[in-house]
């Protein structure tokens, strides 16, 4: 086995925000961008004043602010989108450095940048302090359907696995001389596609039938119930309610 | 693709993942009935290899690529409802572990992504499959229309979506034009691949595409030097499925219809649709007819407001039109017969 166990995403570690029971930890990221995209775009300070308080946060997670800030990279596509909406929305218009932009559309613009910086950055920090395993156990703990779980446990138990059976067809291909360089090799890309669904539904009838030979009836035994305690909540909850008395003075002012 | 957070506005996003939240229980009675109890492993395979396949790269050109993203894909080898299923539990996972689209667009992105992809291929899927001549080639071109449909299908969904709740206004007009501009370019790389890999698997397991059940040959025994027909077997099991499916096929067909002539026959409808109307102008009747309270709605008088196209706006409210009936309709006839089906089930369920 060349990997870690575990995925790498997570980072490893024994901090005060790495030991809450995940489900406590999901429900307060939740809350936190659930009140984050309901703050007035106005005031610009609570979005500052969020931002510290996800500092602190990883802080007292002890994930590096070069981790972090790198995870951010993957919302690039929507800065993109972002830079465009002044350029094309209607009303008011200023000019900035010679350039016509839409006020309504500056507005647009720093509102899905900072709103959506914030919540890349609130589940960053989620998916690097909770282990895949534990992530599932609290989704299940909060109620979510217990099928759905199921299958996005398969899913991401085997995910990786999949993924390289991938790499190596692709390994496989050019290894003998094969290299796609523009759509009239897509036929050939289509049927390693193909291969590997083929592949994918037929490993999934192997699980299925080890599963039945171990005694799988339709639901998976809980064997692990994750329980919190009050004091645990209510120290996960610090950071929506902070956030929440944040977002109340913003509507207020 | 991945709505970010703050992108549409709280309450439009809470009412996204009410939608979604319904596609996904509906789906996951769904799957049980077309998977039983193979669902989880299955369904978590096939979203698994949804998972993998995005990542897989198809050279444009001059350094250009795009991905699959698989939704027309998934409809199509397992069936709708584990089809919505994968793709959404795809998109969940992206959510919480990837950070890719935000914690509160994901009933806005599993809406779109999962279920009107989803749908709309299948819906054409079938359809042409009915229509075209059991072939394998007319699965490959069922597969490809259903894909390049799909793909500009979520677009106008995604629009839609922006409309109600989005956070900047922008003319309504130009988004849908951007949309389904870039997405009919992405549909068209969408369906060929789709098409492609849909044929790589039936060249080798026929039986594990769905889409394409019932195109088998039947079986045919040699008597005496010639064919004939085998006895079918298993008559009693597969007599109540065929009633199922006929009920589908037109409750399918009407759906597919209506919208054709909702969306596309409407352009070409007489500009005084409604005789009385007609009638009532021309006679001054309507001189003291007061606006309805609904003018102001962004449908009113069968027009998209803010798409400037006469035709296309008349299309699309038709469409719209079309889709709102049909899930009231739906809605009522399923709460109906949910209810009686709940006033016998206590007798024969309290076992």
């Amino acid at each position: 086995m060349g990997a870690g166990h575990a995925h790498r995403l997570y980072r490893h570690g024994h901090s005060p925000v790495h030991t809450l029971p995940p489900h406590t930890k999901l429900a307060a990221t939740f809350a936190f961008v659930v009140v984050v995209v309901s703050t007035p775009r106005e005031a610009m300070w609570a979005f500052g004043l969020y931002a510290l308080l996800l500092a602190v946060v990883a802080h007292r997670a002890r994930v590096p602010a070069g981790f972090l800030l790198k995870r951010l990279l993957i919302e690039v596509p929507f800065v993109a989108f972002a830079v465009l909406m002044p350029f094309v929305a209607e009303g008011e218009r200023v000019d900035v450095l010679g350039l016509s932009l839409s006020v309504n559309g500056l507005w647009g613009a720093w509102n899905v940048l900072a709103k959506g910086t914030l919540g890349v950055a609130a589940s960053v920090l989620l998916a690097a302090t909770t282990e895949l395993r534990a992530l599932l156990l609290g989704l299940q703990r909060l109620r979510l359907p217990p099928l759905l779980v199921q299958i996005a446990s398969f899913m991401i138990r085997y995910g990786d696995l999949i993924t390289d059976e991938m790499r190596r067809m692709r390994i496989a291909r050019e290894s003998r001389g094969f290299e796609a360089r523009g759509v009239r090799h897509w036929g050939v890309l289509a049927k390693s596609a193909g291969a590997l669904f083929i592949r994918s539904y037929e490993r999934g009838e192997r699980v299925h039938l080890a599963m039945v030979s171990r005694g799988y009836a339709g639901s998976m035994p809980v064997i692990d119930e994750v329980t919190a305690t009050r004091a645990q909540w209510s120290y996960a909850f610090a950071l929506p309610v902070a956030a929440l008395v944040v977002c109340m003075v913003g509507w207020i002012l | 693709m991945h709505v970010p957070d703050g992108f549409i506005n709280a309450p439009t996003s809470a009412a996204a993942g009410v939608v979604a939240a319904g596609a996904i229980a509906v789906s996951l009675r769904g799957a049980r009935r077309e998977l039983d109890e193979r669902t989880a492993p299955l369904a978590g395979l096939v979203a698994a290899f949804i998972f993998a396949v995005q990542m897989l790269n198809f050279p444009v050109a001059a350094g250009t690529s795009g991905h699959l993203l698989g939704g027309a894909l998934a409809a199509i080898l397992v069936g709708p409802f584990t089809g919505v299923l994968c793709v959404s539990v795809v998109l969940l996972m992206q959510g919480i572990l990837f950070a890719d689209g935000g914690l509160t667009a994901l009933g806005v992105n599993i809406t779109v992504m999962a279920c009107v992809t989803t749908v709309v291929a299948y819906t054409v899927f079938r359809g042409l499959v009915k229509v075209l001549p059991h072939t394998r080639r007319s699965v490959t071109v069922a597969s490809f229309t259903a894909a390049l449909l799909s793909v500009p299908g979520a677009a106008l969904a995604f629009t839609l979506i922006y409309w109600i709740g989005g956070t900047t206004d922008i003319a309504i007009g130009k988004v849908a034009t951007a949309m389904v501009g870039v997405h009919v370019l992405i549909g068209i790389g969408e369906a060929v691949i789709t098409a492609l890999t849909v044929g790589a698997v039936i060249a080798v397991r026929p039986d594990l595409v769905h889409g394409a059940r019932g195109l088998g040959q039947r079986l045919q025994l040699r008597v005496n030097g010639e064919l004939v027909d085998a006895p079918p077997a298993e008559k009693a099991r597969t007599a109540p499925a065929a009633a199922r499916t006929s009920r589908r096929t037109l409750w399918l067909t009407g759906l597919v219809t209506s919208l054709v002539l909702a969306g596309f026959v409407s352009f070409y409808a007489s500009a005084d649709p409604d005789g009385l109307e007609k009638v009532a102008a021309d006679k001054g009747i309507d001189a003291k007819v007061e606006d309805h309270a609904a003018a102001d709605s962004p449908l009113a008088d069968y027009g998209v407001k803010d798409v400037q196209n006469a035709r296309l706006s008349g299309g699309l409210a038709g469409v719209i039109g079309v889709g709102v009936t049909v899930v009231a309709g739906s809605t009522v006839f399923w709460a109906v017969r949910r209810r009686r089906t709940d006033a016998v089930s206590p007798a024969s369920t309290s076992v």
